[in-house]
This record gives structure tokens, C-alpha cells and sequence, in this order.
């Protein structure tokens, strides 16, 4: 096996992982740095990211508000010290990207623009038309071009840590094109492999976001943090999936159910607001799991209009006019059209929730350290906690370059503790074992499970039960159906024996690391009995501070389900209080 | 509203196995398409219900990945914006992504583009220095609206499948990233014109450049390589007069 040795490895090369090389190669000109993705950096899922980025730039603004924002937003499950950090760092973060040529939308005066998004107080969303995403994840690739010490390794399937004398000191990775393994021998590593949204069959995630990198750090004996909190965007196109930004919202789009009527209202956020004056935190303006939730109501209550793709609600943006939307959501109009055959200037477009972003993920510090030496984690992998238990739009995009940077910092603060590698036959061992086991399942000649057959077992037990209101009933069910899904993966079959470019092995892998998400996730929220945030309780609607003010920490054991064990919430400036959405109380 | 319309579909793929394959051949397979579908669903079906063997890179499915570049009935195409409607026959060919490598079913090699990409100096060379403490860059909508549009581009490729110089003359940079240094330099924040020039108008593709326009008629994103080219080219042929002929003029 050829062994690459190198100073950090970095497993992710979206907006977390680009962040992270470049912090690296600033930082030390001299350290190797490889940079491992399982596709070209550019078409990492950043890419798809549209609305924009939050920090606080103008002078309406402050620190204060984000910060209240972000807690409240979360539900109170935010660690109080990440998330002031987090804010500091953030408009740093943003001004760098715009020094790197990142094409951001601009006022008359030739200042960076600012929209409103959903549960912020102030305008403080960073945007680049709709496509921010694709733009902060270009920018920071094309910058990456920048720095010959950052060696890439596109196309690199990485399958499992290396552990040894309690360290994490580097990971196995396929090469894809070859199907040959490599060694990769690091001083550090950090995971930035972003999200698994495809354990859901209706997602905005892109097919690359199966939490191979939650599973990495898990399966490698570090717990995963929160992982019950799955965010459901309110507005995504019925019948695939795609987003549709809050962007839409933030410009003054408006929801509507069957009759017409500006639902939100019913559900503690009107009163309701004069059309194409949008109120922040208000109305369309409220957090996403509250959105999210007035959709369910509505179909409860007969409410919804009926599509042959199921439920729907109307997002209506006729009003914004045809040149509004085609300069600030271009991408919107084209999609709408495109995938539904809708013109958002002509007609109010069906919509209805969908899977967007987890929360939970590697359990990390504020240093973006793991409790694995040697292991560190940024962006949608990692939950550091800032995002608690709602996440607020265009938070994210910003935690990736504030953690990212983090991530790389921390990375270089334990090459300096100058820790003895193993010796490189200890390390060899533990890389053996790894490649045995993708032989194995790469030789196996008499499986009788379908990957393509559980995958779907799985997708629908996740929707069918822990979607937006869960039952301690349905979660229990869902719960079973994973641990037996897990055990039958053991006698799937692969029907592909070629070494080039293996998609039916590298798809066997995935589903591997979405049933051990899959299990975090049913397990946390089976035994979480409260309501909080994006994760409800049918049978237990109310938050119960008293008791679970906590994170919980998912720790994996290869045949039983996840031990679960709880964690204190950091606060240090805000209390647990009512979240308020409705604009009659300002 | 009515229920969804089904079409059966044949898909001809093309289909090579280094490891088993003296040549390309092609695979025919039936699939039961909705006429809301683009081409991608129909791999994904293949995929999952009739031959997990076929290769294909693929993501997003909005094209904005840039992943599913390929030939579909000879045209250069995203597969996720390739709609079953537009097919009419019921007869659909998929070949991967032309002018490139292939180097198993529908993945080609994509390295050559990558290297282009990263010769032409695909990064703001700032004007001033200027701490991120200083605060932002000065940008009107204006000055933004001069690069925007190529800063669109996806990396999809489409535009060397077209490009017939390209399909020549493979040492050309290609519209992509001739197209991505002209944002640059045409960022009111850059001062690294003179770089990226070197590298532009060494490029004997760039002069043989034919201006047939394929490039931009098959771009998904409407970035308009074709035109960044010719603005490209204008601007080097000034750049030689100036060194040439007026000397004197230089700055
Ligand atoms: C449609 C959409 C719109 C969004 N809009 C916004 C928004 O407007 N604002 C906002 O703040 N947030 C938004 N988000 C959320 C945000 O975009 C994501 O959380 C974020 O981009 C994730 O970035 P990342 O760097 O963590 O991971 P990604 O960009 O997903 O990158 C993951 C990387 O890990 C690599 N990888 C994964 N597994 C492996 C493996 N086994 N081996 C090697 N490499 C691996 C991949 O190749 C990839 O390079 C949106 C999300 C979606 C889906
Ligand atoms: S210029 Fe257009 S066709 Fe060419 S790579 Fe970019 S997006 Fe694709």
C-alpha cells in the first residue's frame, strides 16, 4: 500500500475544508498539506448553497443581536462561548472572502449588500445573488490555487481513521479511479466531509452528503453530538427536492395555503404583514422549524393544496415584480421553470418542507477539537454546538470558515506538541485492517441484500418516522428497523467487480455511514423525550430545561445501538427564555 | 391536477470497462420515465434497478455542481437539465462528456481542464493591499456587473465538448478558462491583467480561435465564453501594438 505522509490531512474539500487548507498554508508555508475529497472540490455541496451568509457588517447591527439571535434561534441548545466566538469571527470571515474576489452583491454605494433572513432581528446576510454558495465555494477553491503546499487528492474516498497509542495519526483512503488504497500518515486531521441528508428520501442534499465523516470520527470511538436535530426547510420544490432560498422570503415572498390565507398567522407569527413588506423575525420571517411545523398544521387541517406530488403550500412572489427577481433570485426563476415547469413572475409555485441540514454531527469544542487527540472537525460534520437546535439560515456558511480556520489553528497548535508518530509498522497494521475490510465487502460473492433495497428501507423508515412531529411509538419502530437494517448490511451484495472507478462499492460505503448516522439520529431522538427546536415530541410537546438542557452524545458500538450519554449546555449570557416570533409583542 | 405522465424510455449508453473492454460499446436499457424526469433520473433508475455496474459522476441535481456533463444525442449536456419532455422519439443516446478521456462508462478523465483552469491564475492578484481589518473593497453594482457573468461558470465542460479548436489543438486553454481569466481581469479589484496575459496570449489556441460561438450556445449557465474570448483577444492584439509599434505609449 503506497503510504503518503503529510502534516495535516484534511478529509473534505467543500467550504469547511477549503477554509481550513488555506488557514494551513497561511499560517506555515512550509507544512504538507493534503487535501482528500471524494469529488473535485468545486462540486462539493457548498455549491448549492443560495441565500447567503450572516455577520455583522452595518452599523444598525450588532454583536449582541446576532448573538441573541443564534441562541434563541437554537432553542437554547447553542454553547453560549462558540456562539460569541463564532460572532466575532464572522465578519472577519467574510470581509477575507471578499478580498479573495468573492462577487458579492453590492449597494449603490459600492458596500457589500445585506438581505434579511429567517429569525434575524437585522438585515445581516451576506449575499451573492442567489448562488452565495457557489460563489464561496469557487472563491475559496480558485484561492486554494494560490499555494503549492496544499497537495490535492480529488477523487479519494477516505474509509477509516487511524488510531493508535490513543491518537488519531492519519486515515486509509480509496483511490478512485484506481480502486487502489493509500496510507495516509498526518500529524493531524481534520474532517470536513459536510452533512448526511441523504439518509431522507426528500432532501435538498446532493447524492456526496451521506455522512461518511460523522461515521469516520464515530466509528473511530468519538461520540457524535445532537444528532435528533434534523432541520426541515420550509420551502423546497415538491417533486425533487430543490431548494428554494429563503431568500425568497427575506425579498418579500409570501405563503398561502389552499384558501389564500397567510397561514403563519395561525401559528404564533402574525399578525400578518402588509404584502412585499417583509418584517424581520415575523410572519415569513420566522425560523424554519416553525415554518416547518405550520406546514404540518395546515395538513392536519385540510388545508394544504393537492399535487400529484403530495401536500403543498403556495409560495407566492408575484408581487416582487420580474425585475426583483431576476436580479436578486435569477437562480429561483430558472429552477422553478426548469424542474416544475412554474414561473414564479407568472405564478404562486407549490412548495412543501424538505430535508435540509443536521445540526448534530462531530462532537466538538471551541477549538474544534474532538476528544480524539489529533482529530479535529469543522462545517455541517462537526457540532461545535452554534447551531443548537434550530439552525438559522445563512449561519452555516459562515461557520465553515469560522470553524474551518478554527479547525486549521487547533491542527497546528498539536503538530507543536511534537507528539512521536507510531512506528510506521504499528500504523500499517491498523491500515491493513482497513483495507481488508473494503476487500472483503469488494470480494463478497454471496450477498442477497440490495444496497439500492436497503437504502430505500431506510429513507422511508426516516420519513415515515422522524420527520417534522415524532412519536415515542414511531421512533421506536424506527429505531428497530435500523438496527435490523444495520445487521442485514452485513449480507449485502456487490455486483461490481471492477477496480476503476467502483460506484457501486463507493455506494455500499455510503450506506454504511448513513445507517450509523441513521442510528444517532433515531436513537438520540427516541430518548430525547422533550420538544426543543427542530426535533418534536407528539407525546412530549413541551421544552423541559429542567432535564434536558443538554446535548446528547451518541457513542457507537459496531452491533448494538449507540450508547447515549448527556452533556451540559454552556451558558453564559442568556438565560432559556420564550421564543418570540410574533410581531404584535415588538 | 392530473397524475404524472410515464413514458418507457430506451437509453443507449455508452458503456466501457477498462479492466474487461478492448473498445466502447453501447448498452441498451428500457426505462420507465416520468416526462417531468431529466436524464440523470433515468441513470439513477438504471443504477438502482436494472444494472448497478454503470458509472457516472453525479451531485447536485441543479445544476450547479457541474458533475454530469455528457453527451446526450450527440449534444454536450448536464444530465440533470436534460428533460425526458424535450425526447421525443422515446430514443435517447448518452456518451460521455466528448474531447476528454474516457475512463470507465460515462466518467472521463477531467484533469487537462483542471490544469488549464489552475495555469490562468483563477484568483484575485489584488490592486492594493489592504488589511481585512481596512474593512471591504469598494465594489459599485456597476464595476460588478462587468465580470458577473463570467464568474457563472460551473466547470461543467460542456464548452470543450463543443469547442471544435479544442477537439484540434489540445494544448488550447479552452473557453472555460480563458472566460475565467478574463473575470479577473475585469474585476475592478484586481491588478493581475499583466500575469494572466502572459499565459493568454502565449496559447496559440486562443488566435486560431475560429469565433464560431459553439461554446456559448451549448453553456448552461449563459456565462458566453465565446465573448470573454473575443474580448480577450481584442485586448492582446492591443497589448502587442502597444509593445511594438508604441512603445512609448506603455503606461
Ligand atoms: C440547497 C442548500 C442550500 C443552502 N443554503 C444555505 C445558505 O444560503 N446559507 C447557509 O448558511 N447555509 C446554507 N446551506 C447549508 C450549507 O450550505 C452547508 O451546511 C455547507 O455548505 C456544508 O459545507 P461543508 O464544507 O461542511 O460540506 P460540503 O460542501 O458538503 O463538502 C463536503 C466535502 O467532503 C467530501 N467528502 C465527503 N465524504 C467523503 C469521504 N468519504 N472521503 C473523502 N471526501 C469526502 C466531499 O467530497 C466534499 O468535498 C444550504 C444547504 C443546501 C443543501
Ligand atoms: S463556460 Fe459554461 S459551458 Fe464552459 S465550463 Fe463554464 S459553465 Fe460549463
Amino acid at each position: 500500500m503506497e503510504i503518503i505522509k503529510t502534516d495535516v490531512a484534511i478529509i473534505g474539500a467543500g467550504g469547511a475544508g477549503l477554509r481550513a487548507a488555506i488557514a494551513l498554508a497561511e499560517a506555515d508555508p512550509k507544512l504538507r498539506i493534503a487535501l482528500i475529497s471524494k469529488v473535485y472540490p468545486m462540486r462539493s455541496h457548498t455549491c448549492a448553497a443560495e441565500g447567503g451568509a450572516a455577520g455583522v457588517i452595518k452599523s444598525d447591527d450588532s454583536l449582541d443581536l446576532h448573538f441573541n439571535d443564534t441562541v434563541g434561534g437554537g432553542d437554547w441548545l447553542s454553547d453560549q462561548d462558540a456562539v460569541e466566538y463564532f460572532i466575532n469571527e464572522a465578519p472577519k470571515e467574510l470581509t477575507q472572502l471578499e478580498h479573495w474576489g468573492c462577487p458579492w452583491s453590492r449597494e449603490p454605494d459600492g458596500s457589500v449588500a445585506v438581505r434579511p433572513f429567517g429569525g434575524m432581528k437585522i438585515k445581516r446576510t451576506w449575499f451573492a445573488a442567489d448562488k452565495s454558495g457557489f460563489h464561496i465555494l469557487h472563491t475559496l477553491f480558485q484561492t486554494s490555487l494560490k499555494y503549492p503546499s496544499i497537495q490535492r487528492f480529488d477523487e479519494y474516498y477516505a474509509t477509516d481513521l487511524l488510531v493508535d497509542d490513543g491518537r488519531c495519526q492519519g486515515l486509509t483512503a480509496l483511490e478512485i479511479r484506481s480502486g487502489e488504497m493509500k496510507q495516509f500518515q498526518a500529524g493531524a486531521v481534520i474532517i470536513a466531509a459536510g452533512g448526511g441528508g441523504k439518509m431522507f428520501p426528500f432532501t435538498t442534499n446532493g447524492n456526496i452528503k451521506t455522512g461518511d465523516g460523522m461515521a469516520l470520527a464515530y466509528r473511530a470511538g468519538t461520540p457524535l453530538k445532537d444528532m435528533e436535530f434534523v432541520q426541515y426547510h420550509p420551502t423546497g420544490l415538491p417533486n425533487n427536492g430543490i431548494l428554494l432560498t429563503e431568500g425568497c422570503r427575506g425579498e418579500g415572498g409570501i405563503l398561502l395555503n389552499k384558501d389564500g390565507r397567510r397561514y403563519l398567522q395561525d401559528y404564533g407569527m402574525g399578525p400578518e404583514t402588509p404584502v412585499g413588506q417583509p418584517v424581520l423575525k415575523t410572519m415569513e420571517l420566522g425560523p424554519r422549524d416553525r415554518l416547518s411545523q405550520a406546514f404540518w398544521g395546515e395538513q392536519q387541517k385540510g388545508n394544504t393544496v393537492k399535487t400529484p406530488w403530495g401536500d403543498c403550500v403556495l409560495l407566492d412572489m408575484r408581487h416582487l415584480g420580474e425585475k426583483k427577481i431576476d436580479e436578486r433570485l435569477p437562480l429561483v426563476r430558472d429552477l422553478c421553470i426548469s424542474y416544475l415547469g412554474k414561473d414564479p413572475v407568472k405564478e404562486p409555485i407549490p412548495i412543501r418542507p424538505v430535508v435540509h441540514y443536521m445540526m448534530g454531527g462531530i462532537h466538538t469544542d471551541i477549538q474544534a477539537a474532538t476528544r480524539l487527540p489529533g482529530l479535529f472537525a469543522a462545517g455541517e460534520c462537526a457540532c461545535v454546538s452554534i447551531n443548537g437546535a434550530n439552525r438559522l439560515g445563512s449561519n452555516s456558511l459562515t461557520e465553515l470558515l469560522v470553524f474551518g480556520r478554527r479547525a486549521a489553528l487547533s491542527a497546528i497548535a498539536h503538530l507543536q506538541s511534537h507528539q512521536v508518530p507510531s512506528s510506521d509498522a504499528a500504523l500499517a497494521a491498523k491500515a491493513k485492517a482497513s483495507q481488508n475490510r473494503i476487500q472483503a465487502l469488494f470480494d463478497k460473492s454471496n450477498g442477497t441484500e440490495s444496497i439500492a433495497g436497503l437504502r430505500q428501507e431506510m429513507m422511508d423508515t426516516m420519513e415515515a418516522n422522524v420527520g417534522i412531529y415524532r412519536t415515542g411509538e414511531g421512533l421506536a419502530a424506527a429505531c428497530e428497523k435500523i438496527a435490523e437494517l444495520r445487521q442485514r448490511y452485513a449480507n449485502i451484495a456487490l455486483t461490481d467487480k471492477t477496480h476503476v472507478y467502483n460506484t457501486d462499492l463507493m455506494q455500499a460505503l455510503e450506506l454504511g455511514s448513513m445507517l450509523d448516522c441513521a442510528e444517532a439520529v433515531t436513537v438520540g431522538a427516541r430518548d430525547r423525550k422533550e420538544s426543543r427546536g427542530a426535533h418534536q415530541r407528539l407525546d412530549f410537546t413541551a421544552r423541559d430545561d429542567e432535564n434536558l438542557l443538554k446535548h446528547s452524545l451518541a457513542h457507537y458500538h459496531p452491533t448494538e445501538p449507540p450508547r447515549i450519554e448527556y452533556l451540559d449546555v454552556v451558558i453564559t449570557k442568556s438565560k432559556p427564555g420564550v421564543r418570540d416570533y410574533s410581531g404584535a409583542k415588538k | 391536477m392530473s397524475e404524472l405522465q410515464k413514458r418507457q424510455i430506451q437509453l443507449e449508453v455508452l458503456r466501457y470497462n477498462p479492466e474487461t473492454d478492448t473498445a466502447p460499446r453501447y448498452q441498451t436499457y428500457s426505462v420507465p420515465c416520468l416526462e417531468e424526469w431529466v436524464v440523470l433520473d433515468a441513470l439513477n433508475y438504471i443504477k438502482d434497478h436494472l444494472d448497478p455496474t454503470l458509472s457516472y459522476r453525479w451531485s447536485c441535481h441543479m445544476a450547479v455542481c457541474g458533475s454530469c456533463g455528457m453527451m446526450v444525442n450527440g449534444e454536450p449536456k448536464l444530465a440533470c437539465k436534460a428533460f425526458i419532455h424535450e425526447y421525443k422519439e422515446g430514443q435517447i443516446k448518452v456518451e460521455p462528456i466528448a474531447n476528454f478521456p474516457i475512463e470507465r462508462d460515462l466518467v472521463t478523465s477531467v484533469e487537462d481542464f483542471i490544469t488549464k483552469l489552475a495555469s490562468v491564475k483563477p484568483y484575485l492578484i489584488p490592486k492594493e493591499d489592504k488589511p481585512v481589518s481596512a474593512g471591504e473593497f469598494k465594489q459599485t453594482p456597476a464595476e460588478l456587473k462587468k465580470f458577473k457573468q463570467y464568474t457563472l461558470c460551473i466547470n461543467c465542460m460542456l464548452c470543450y465538448a463543443a469547442c471544435p479548436q479544442y477537439a484540434l489543438v489540445p494544448e488550447f486553454l479552452g473557453p472555460a478558462a480563458i472566460s475565467m481569466a478574463h473575470r479577473y481581469n475585469q474585476d475592478s479589484r484586481d491588478g493581475g491583467r499583466d500575469q494572466r496575459q502572459e499565459v493568454i496570449a502565449s496559447d496559440e489556441g486562443v488566435w486560431e480561435c475560429s469565433f464560431v460561438g459553439a461554446c456559448s450556445e451549448v453553456c448552461p449557465k449563459h456565462v458566453d465564453p465565446a465573448g470573454a474570448l473575443q474580448q480577450v483577444k481584442v485586448a492582446s492584439t492591443i497589448d502587442w501594438y502597444k509593445e511594438h509599434l508604441m512603445p512609448w505609449m506603455k503606461k
